[in-house]
């Protein structure tokens, strides 16, 4: 309890120190113009352009058409079940488990649909307004709204969202060719080492979002897990791996707080 | 049939296993967003499930590696995951010097192995 108050008390202070000036657009069109600029100049632009590079390598080793990938970019939109799409579907793994190791890995986009909306609610707006910003939820995306929209007026915050959406987007579908194009013309040692961008993007991003305890253990039972039950070729091992690793790291946190 | 099947089923595949059992989740968000906060348990345990899932995804990319990247020993791919997760720890976790350390040793790490 005691850490996630302060977790949170920490993550208003930093809001409140990197909080632009409250932006009020003349039109709507501004603001969603506004949105796609902000995307283009903050620090996920290159974030998201070195694991798109990596993802278009990826689909390539795995036999994927460019166009495939930039239609699972629009589509899915969020790069941990791409990268499991992508390479168990390459792989050949049973649909079934394809399935339900992506569905396992999106869970996460519903408690942050759960708490973006709230913010982009006005008074007016309809359940089809918020139907683009509900799929437009990501990462990266969450991050940025959650620290621009408290200042942007309530009833141009759609917009602006949206905008950023769509410059995010564009920006990985953009260099998910990139990536394609390249890890086809490049050396074998350079295709490698694109290859090797998606692994090591997530492993530092996620270990970046890991504050607390919990989210530390999973990430090393995950690890371990990830890697032992892929070597004993166990059935849907991924599932196990999100389950288990998942679910001990919970118990360890419950119980570290009803000691606490 | 079959050409024309081998040519589509990728993308059959796309909408099937992968757009609709991603959205769903971000669907139940729209219909449920009143009524849970980030702190429920149903929310903090789903979130450790989906970071080791993602773990699992990361391992298997780095130990378990196709193509390009499989061309390079297992023991160069290791040692450069751990320089990469240093130099993040080292210059205040930033992904951008991590990622870049573990791409620089990768790459002198198989350059001096297929020498």
């Amino acid at each position: 309890m005691r850490s996630r108050c302060c977790g949170r008390n920490g993550a208003v202070r930093q809001m409140r120190r990197a909080m632009p000036a409250s932006a009020i657009f003349p039109s709507a069109t501004a603001a969603f113009l506004g949105g796609v600029k902000s995307a283009l100049t903050s620090a996920f632009f290159l974030v998201l352009a070195g694991t798109y590079i990596g993802m278009g390598a990826l689909a390539h080793g795995f036999g994927l058409e460019s166009w495939w990938l930039a239609l699972s970019t629009v589509l899915v939109w969020a790069a941990p079940a791409q990268v499991i799409l992508i390479s168990s579907l390459g792989a050949g793994a049973p649909l079934i488990e394809v399935a339900i190791a992506v569905s396992l890995s999106a869970v996460r986009l519903f408690p942050m649909v759960v708490a973006l909306l709230p913010l982009l609610r006005a008074d007016g707006t309809r359940l089809r307004d918020l139907l683009l910003p509900t799929h437009f939820t990501s990462v990266s995306m969450w991050v940025e709204s959650l620290r621009l929209l408290p200042g942007t007026p309530r009833e141009q915050r759609i917009a602006f969202s949206n905008g950023l959406s769509v410059g995010y987007m564009g920006t990985a579908v953009s260099f998910g060719f990139v990536g394609h194009y390249l890890a086809a013309e490049l050396p074998s040692l350079l295709a490698g080492a694109l290859l090797f961008l998606t692994p090591m993007s997530f492993l530092m991003s996620t270990a970046r979002n890991a504050k607390a305890m919990m989210d530390r253990l999973a990430l090393v039972l995950g690890l371990v897990l990830g890697t032992g039950l892929a070597a004993a070729n166990v059935q849907l091992d991924l599932m196990w791996t999100g389950i288990g690793g998942g679910t001990l790291a919970y118990f360890v946190h419950r119980l570290r707080e009803a000691t606490a | 049939m079959n050409a024309i099947w081998t040519e589509i089923s990728p993308y059959v595949a796309l909408i099937l296993v992968g757009y609709l059992p991603n959205e769903m989740w971000r669907a139940l968000g729209l219909v449920l967003a009143r009524g849970l906060n980030e702190d429920s348990q149903i929310v903090v345990w789903s979130r450790a499930v989906a970071t080791a899932i993602l773990a699992g995804v990361i391992a298997k990319l780095i130990v378990f590696s196709g193509g390009a990247l499989g061309n390079i020993p297992l023991g160069i791919r290791i040692s450069a995951t751990l320089c990469g997760f240093l130099a993040f720890l080292a210059v205040k976790r930033s992904v951008f010097a991590g990622v870049l350390a573990g791409e620089g040793a990768l790459l002198l790490g198989g350059w001096l192995a297929g020498h």
